[in-house]
C-alpha cells in the first residue's frame, strides 16, 4: 500500500512535469534578493542539522522526512 | 545497486513494466524518467567547498554523549565534489532503560562516509556510503539520489534510494542477529514567490530482520504475588514499513527575518502514529550576527504491541515495553547564533562560520512507568509515569574556500 503511494506520487510528478512545460518562472531572477538571502535555506546548519536529526531518531518512533534539501532562490 | 539501474533504462516499456517488477526497479525507472524528461532544466550547483567542526553533547535522562562530527567538501573539477564525515558518540549510560535491566555502561560510536556529488550536464546524482561501529553493534548503509532544478530555477525534485545493513549483537555473548533496510525519499521544494518557499518530502522505510534491543525487556505482573512483577525479553515482529509525509514553508518577513513552519505526519505498520510541529525563527542583526529560535512538538501513539506491564508471561505474540513504542510528547526550546567573517580576514577561506545552538528536550509518557520510582516500594504497574527532559548542545565552525 505504502509503495503504491509513492508510485502514485511519483506518476502524479510526471504528469504535472509534462502538463507545465510551457509555464514561465513566476519569480524573475531580478525578483530573488529576499530568496537568495541565507536565512532562507531550508537547511542552515549542515553537520549540526544533521546531528539533531540523530538524536530525535534516537529518542522518538517516527522517522524519515527530515528533509534538508533545497530552499533558498534557485539562483546557482 | 548502479547494474540495477543500466538495466532498467534499456527498456523502453516502462509503464507495463511497473506492475511486474520489485518495487525498488519501479522506483529507479521512473526515476530515470523524469529526469530524462528534465533535461531542457537548469542545472545546479556544486556543493560549496567546506570545513564543518562541530562539538555536540546531549545531556540528559541519565545519559551523557558528547563528541566531534567532522564533514569536509572539496570540489574537483567543475562537475564532482567528495565529501566526508567523521563523528564519534562517547556515551556514559544510566538511563531508566539501563537502571532497569542492566548495568551503567559507557561506550563510544564511530561513524564514517564518503560521498561524491556528480552534476552531469543538467542532473545532480549523489551518492555515499556509511559505516557505523560500536562494541554491539554495526551499520552499514548506502545510497544514491538524483536531484533537479526546473522551472527556471522555481523547483527541485530529488529522489533517492537507499540500503542498509545492521548487525545487532550484545557485548560478552555470541548474540548476532540481521536487520535490512531499504529507504526510498522523494522531496520536491518549490519557490512560491519572491519571499515566500515551500518544501515536501515523502519518505518510506522498510526493515526486515531482528528489530528488537536485545537489552531491553518487558514486565509482568509476578503470579505468585500481584504487586510484584517478573521481566522477560521482548519480542518484536521481524518486519517494519513506515512513510513519513513532511511539508515546510519559509517566509521572508517585511524586514530581514524569517520564519519557518514545519508539519510530519509518520504512520508504521506497528501501529505508530506521530505529529511533528515545529516554528522557526531566524532574526539576523547586520551581516555578521544572526539569532534563531525554534519550538518543536511532538507526539506519538504506542505501538498495537507495546504494554507497560503484561497481565502474564508470553500474553501476546508480540510484546515490547521499549518506552520509544510507548505513548508520549516531546516538547523542544531552542536557541541559537551564528558569527560570521567574510573573505579577506584569513587568507583562502570565503568565509568563516561560528555556530552555537542550545535546545532544551523534554519528554512526558502517558503509558510508560517509572520503575525506579518508590525505591521498589510501589505495588507494579501503580508507579508515576516516566518523564525525563535534557540539553542539546552544538558548536560548530565552518570554514568556506
Amino acid at each position: 500500500m505504502k509503495t503504491h503511494l509513492i508510485i502514485g506520487l511519483l506518476l502524479l510528478s510526471l504528469v504535472g512535469m509534462s502538463g507545465c512545460s510551457g509555464i514561465k518562472p513566476w519569480v524573475k531572477p531580478y525578483e530573488r534578493n529576499n530568496l537568495a538571502d541565507p536565512i532562507m535555506s531550508l537547511d542552515r546548519h549542515g553537520a549540526a542539522g544533521s546531528y539533531i536529526h540523530h538524536v530525535y531518531q534516537a529518542r522518538e518512533g517516527a522517522r524519515g522526512a527530515e528533509g534538508g534539501a533545497g530552499g533558498g532562490c534557485g539562483c546557482n | 545497486m548502479v547494474r540495477e539501474v543500466a538495466v532498467v533504462v534499456t527498456n523502453s516499456s516502462t509503464y507495463n513494466m511497473i506492475n511486474k517488477m520489485p518495487f525498488f526497479k519501479a522506483f529507479f525507472v521512473l526515476l530515470i524518467t523524469v529526469n530524462s524528461m528534465l533535461m531542457s532544466a537548469v542545472a545546479g550547483t556544486l556543493p560549496v567547498d567546506s570545513v564543518d567542526i562541530l562539538y555536540h553533547r546531549y545531556d540528559g535522562g541519565g545519559m551523557e554523549i558528547d563528541g566531534p562530527f567532522i564533514l569536509l567538501r572539496k570540489s574537483i573539477g567543475t562537475q564532482v565534489s567528495v565529501n566526508g564525515h567523521y563523528y564519534i558518540d562517547s556515551v556514559s549510560a544510566a538511563s531508566i532503560d539501563v537502571v532497569a535491566n542492566a548495568s551503567e555502561y559507557t561506550e563510544e560510536r564511530t561513524e564514517i562516509s564518503a560521498g561524491v556529488d556528480f552534476l552531469h550536464e543538467k542532473t545532480m546524482i549523489s551518492t555515499g556510503y556509511t559505516n557505523s561501529e560500536e562494541n554491539d553493534f554495526e551499520a552499514k548503509s548506502a545510497f544514491l539520489s538524483i536531484g533537479q532544478d526546473f522551472f527556471g530555477d522555481l523547483t527541485k525534485l530529488t529522489m533517492g534510494y537507499a540500503r542498509g545493513w545492521d548487525e545487532v549483537g550484545q557485548i560478552e555473548s555470541d548474540f548476532s542477529e540481521d536487520v535490512d533496510r531499504q529507504i526510498y525519499k522523494l522531496g520536491v521544494s518549490q519557490v512560491l514567490t519572491k519571499n515566500a518557499l515551500m518544501g515536501l518530502d515523502v519518505e518510506t522505510i522498510s526493515d526486515e530482520g531482528y528489530l528488537n534491543n536485545p537489552y531491553r525487556s518487558y514486565r509482568y505482573f509476578d503470579p505468585a504475588d500481584e504487586n510484584n512483577f517478573l521481566t522477560a525479553r521482548e519480542i518484536y515482529p521481524e518486519t517494519r514499513t513506515s512513510t513519513a509525509v513532511a511539508v515546510r514553508g519559509l517566509y521572508y518577513l517585511p524586514y530581514r527575518a524569517s520564519i519557518k513552519g514545519e508539519y510530519r505526519y509518520f504512520s508504521d505498520s506497528w501501529g505508530i502514529d506521530a505529529h511533528t510541529y515545529e516554528v522557526l525563527y531566524v532574526h539576523p542583526f547586520g551581516r555578521q550576527w544572526t539569532f534563531e529560535g525554534r519550538v518543536r512538538r511532538y507526539s506519538q501513539t504506542s505501538a498495537d504491541f507495546y504494554s507497560d506491564i503484561f497481565s502474564h508471561e508470553g500474553a501476546n505474540d508480540f510484546l515490547a515495553r521499549d518506552k520509544e513504542l510507548s505513548t508520549y510528547t516531546g516538547i523542544t526550546y531552542g536557541g541559537g547564533v551564528t558569527y560570521e567573517l567574510g573573505q579577506g580576514v584569513i587568507p583562502h577561506v570565503n568565509k568563516l562560520k561560528l555556530t552555537l545552538l542550545v535546545d532544551y528536550l523534554k519528554y512526558e509518557y502517558d503509558n510508560f512507568r517509572d520503575v525506579t520510582a518508590g525505591n521498589g516500594e510501589l505495588a507494579a504497574g501503580t508507579e508515576p509515569f516516566y518523564e525525563f527532559d535534557a540539553w542539546v548542545t552544538r558548536a560548530s565552525i565552518t570554514f568556506e574556500y
